[in-house]
Parts: C-alpha cells; structure tokens; sequence
C-alpha cells in the first residue's frame, strides 16, 4: 500500500536548501574572516618590520646569527632602560592580579549569591571602570588622591611605583569581579546548600565546597587581571607619569620611544607584550578547557573575556 | 518527629500559607503534588533554607523555627545529588563528622558502615564525575545518613533516574528506614514512588495540604 501523499509537509527543493545552507556559512565565514584576518595582519606586519630592521642592521654580514645580534628586539632587551621597563611589568602586573583576584572572589560571591536591595545597581556600577574612558580613570584617581584620608599618603604613591600597581588593580579588578561572579554562577548553589545542612557554618560551606570549585575561575580571573594591566596605559600615564627608570612600565616604554623617533625599539617592545599577552592567553585557554565535566555542573568554568587583552586608550 | 504548625512562606508572588502538619517519629512522609505547587518551598523551609513568614517549625518536639540549617541535624538529599565534585567517595561520606572534629578512626568505620549498607564499597575512591546517576544518589544519600540525623529530607531524589535503578533505590530506602528508623520527608510527583513508600502519604493541592 504505498503511503499518502502531503503537499504541506513536502520538503523544499533539497539543491536550494543546500545552496542556501553553505551561503549562510560562507556569509558568516567572511564577515567574522575579515576581523581575524585584521589581528593576524597586525601581528605578521610587526614581524615582517622587525625582520627588515634585522636585515638592513646586518647587511654585509652572514648567517642567522647575525639577524639575531642586530635585531632591533635584542637590542631594546640591552637597553637597561627597557629591562627595567620590563621586570616593573611584571611585577606590577602580577601585584595587581593577585589584588584583582584577592578582591574579585569575596565580591564576586556576594553578587552572585546574596540579594539585597540596589543589587542590580551595584552591578552597573562595578562595570565603571571597564566603560570609563582610561585617562579618566587616571585623572580621578588623582583627583581622589587630593582628598583625605588618601591625600596623606599621595606623596608615597602619587608618580611613585605603588601608583602603577594602584591604576592597574582600578581597570583590572572589574574584569576579575565579572569573571569570579560569572564562576560562582556556575557553581551549583545546592552544594553549599547541602554542606550547610551537614553541619557547616557559611564560612565552611564557602571555603571547603566553594573555593575549591572555583580554582579554575580564580586563575582565569588572575590571568585576565594580569593581561589587562601589562596593557594599561591611559591612567599610567596621568596617575603614576611616564619617568624612565622609576614608573616605566612597557606600554609607557612604547609610548616614549614612539615620542623621541624611535620607531624599531617601539615595535620591539610591542611584540615583547605581543608575547607575553600570548602566554597568556593560551595558559587561560588551556586551563579552561580541562575543565570539562560531564556529570555535576562544571566548576569554575568561567566565560573567556578577550576584551580583557589589549593596550589602550 | 516533624510538626508544621501553621506554616507560611512567601517566595517571589507564589507563597504557601497555614500549612500544618505532623510525622511522627521513624514515619516515612511521602509530600506530592504538581511541578511548582510549593513541596520544595516546604522541605526547604524545614531545612532551614527558607526565611517564613509566620507559623512554626518542630524538630522532635523543639521549635527550630530560626535556628541555622547547620544545627537542625537534618540530612538532606536534593534531585541531582549535588555532589561535592573535588571530593572522591570517601570524603564525601566522611565529610559532616570531619566538620564535628570526630576522631579518624571513627568516621573510617562509620565510612565503611554506610558504604556497605547503600553498596557502594567500590565506589569510595572514585570522583562524581565517573559515577552513574544512581550511584550519585547513592553516595548523597549516604553522605546525608553520615552523620546519623534524626530526620531525614528528600528532594525528589529519583527523578533522574531510570525506572530500574528508581525501583533499586525505592528497595534500598525502604532497607534505608527499616535499619536506622530516621523520620523522613520525601518530595516528589511520581505517584508509583510515592505509593512504594509512604508513610503517610500528602498531597498538596492549591497550596492546601490533603492526607490520603
């Protein structure tokens, strides 16, 4: 008996469907292509630059070792100036994401567990510092800073090297807040729950049950905070001042040799941070994804945030 | 023993209001009723998850009414287990008497007591994440009875499992009461569940509580 024939529940035309299918994609694929085309074109010109210095500093001259000698980037690695510039970085940096992190996990509970009123509010608010234009954020730290009781400590920070920790930890520290709320959100609320029915006060649940779920999460928050004060630029520049071999970090070292000319010593700087944001990226990456669990809720999963990378203003 | 006296408690625009009612110690109170109709907002209230709004809370004849969810001594086993993921089996089990600072040796054979009893000896060193869902709720069922509490509340703790393993471990609840006599609480909508094992038997319907 062969089956009823439906005109309402016929298919389309199987090609158009297909045609149509593959067009979205291609569609997709160049718009989102062109911006990635736009990154990787940014890169590659830096270190096609960077290799025509090289050449043209070791004309004459044979074999690879000679391109690395006479790189512009080897060279700005001697400059005392730039190897200051570089361990303030990292130390900086790595205060500050310690900071971030430190701030970010106790407010970040709050806001994901507890509801109290002007909740949503508070919540806006600690998005200031990521909306801010930078240099304002740089100018009202210095304005707060003429006001006690924090004026008292100005002249021990203001242009000083806590400054540069100080305007890092203001920007980065909302990236880490919104990366441990969304990292508690995650995390089943029913396990500390159950830990409280066990027995455990809110500080136990919390730091037994909790904290440790939220291990991954705290070292993307940390690694975010970390790539987004080695970008930090704008409130530098106002709060703590560009001053070679006192609160010269590498965004101000590019920013200063760009001032006098020195073009090469600025793309190699560049592509220093350009590696470092790297690393970075890759580490916050890599935790992530081997965070994968099937069975319970996933823990400490947080959402990749690639604003968080990248110079500014 | 669990006594409800007029219980009230709001939560968002839904609220439950002049609930009352009694089990009585070693009963086995099964609680149904529709998605949304307010069993959940009951077991959380007894538990002490809920703020209510008037009424009274009794634990064996003590008013709990604001006491912390810590010192109410209830066991409580939500839908999914709600397993501590970082902790393997043994831990789990062990985990309330670590909070009371009870000796090692003690929580090792209470540990083992409990293992045996819910057969999940094989499972101690393993991590939620490798086990099925029946022997999820296993393991929260055995890390609720852990530290031995008079009352026990379940939170539709056999939804998720497949009518199989939900008869096994209806066999095993029942074993479970006959062998500790906790007075227990079970939330759910699946009316075969409910008939295995109540004790007595409520139904909540518009928020009015009828005893079958």
């Amino acid at each position: 008996m062969s089956e009823p024939s439906s005109t309402l529940g016929a298919p389309r035309d199987r090609v158009a469907m297909a045609i149509s299918d593959r067009c979205f994609i291609a569609c997709m694929s160049i718009i989102g292509g062109v911006y990635v085309a736009l990154i990787a074109g940014m890169l590659i010109a830096d270190v096609i630059y960077m290799i025509r210095q090289s050449a043209s500093a070791a004309s004459g001259q044979e074999g690879w070792s000679a391109y690395i000698v006479n790189s512009p980037i080897v060279d700005a690695l001697r400059d005392p100036k730039i190897r200051y510039s570089i361990r303030l970085s990292l130390i900086s940096c790595t205060l500050s994401a310690i900071l971030s992190v430190f701030v970010a996990v106790p407010l970040g509970y709050l806001m994901s567990r507890v509801r109290f009123p002007g909740r949503t509010l508070l919540d806006a608010f600690l998005d200031i510092p990521i909306v801010l234009p930078p240099l304002v954020v740089g100018l009202s730290l210095l304005i707060l800073f003429q006001f006690p009781p924090f004026s008292w400590f100005a002249r021990s920070i203001v242009y000083q090297i806590p400054a540069v920790i100080l305007a890092q930890f203001a920007v980065a520290c909302a990236f880490s807040v919104r990366t441990m709320k969304a990292t508690f959100d995650q995390i089943d609320p029913r396990c500390e729950q159950v830990a409280r029915s066990l027995g455990c006060s809110r500080f136990q649940a919390f730091s037994l049950v909790v904290f440790p779920e939220a291990d991954r999460g705290m070292v993307t928050a940390f690694t975010l905070a970390w790539a987004r004060s080695l970008g930090e630029f704008g409130p530098l520049l106002i709060f703590a001042g560009s001053t070679r071999m006192k609160t010269e970090v590498l965004s101000t070292s590019v920013f200063l040799e760009m001032n006098v000319g020195n073009l090469e010593a600025a793309v190699s700087v560049s592509l220093i941070m350009v590696a470092g944001a790297v690393v970075v990226l890759v580490l916050t990456r890599m935790l992530g994804v081997s965070a994968t669990d099937p069975y319970v809720t996933k823990p400490g999963r947080a959402p990749h945030s690639a604003q968080a990378i990248g110079s500014e203003p | 023993m669990i006594e409800l006296r007029h219980l009230t408690v709001h939560a968002g625009n839904f609220a439950i209001r002049d609930i009352s009612f009694v089990i009585p110690t070693g009963g086995y109170c099964v609680l149904m009723g529709k998605t949304g109709c307010g069993k959940t907002t009951i077991l959380e209230s007894i538990i002490g998850f809920r703020d209510i709004s008037a009424g009274q809370i009794l634990l064996g004849g003590i008013d709990v009414t604001d006491w912390n969810p810590a010192l109410r001594g209830i066991g409580y086993v939500p839908q999914d287990g709600a397993l501590f993921s970082r902790m393997t089996v043994r831990r789990q089990l062990g985990f309330a008497l670590s909070i009371r600072r009870i000796e090692a040796s003690v929580i090792h054979d209470r540990t083992m007591e409990l293992a045996a009893l819910l057969g999940i000896s094989h499972l101690l060193d393993r991590v939620p994440k490798s086990l099925s869902g029946g022997e999820r709720q296993r393991v929260a069922l055995g890390r609720a009875l852990s530290f031995e509490p008079r009352i026990l509340c379940l939170d539709e703790p056999l939804s998720a499992l497949d009518s199989e393993t939900r008869l096994q471990m209806c066999d095993l609840l029942v074993q479970v009461r006959q062998r500790t006599g906790v007075t227990t609480l079970h939330v759910t909508h699946n009316l075969d569940e409910a008939e295995r094992l109540a004790d007595p038997l409520f139904q909540l319907r518009d928020g009015q509580l009828q005893i079958n």
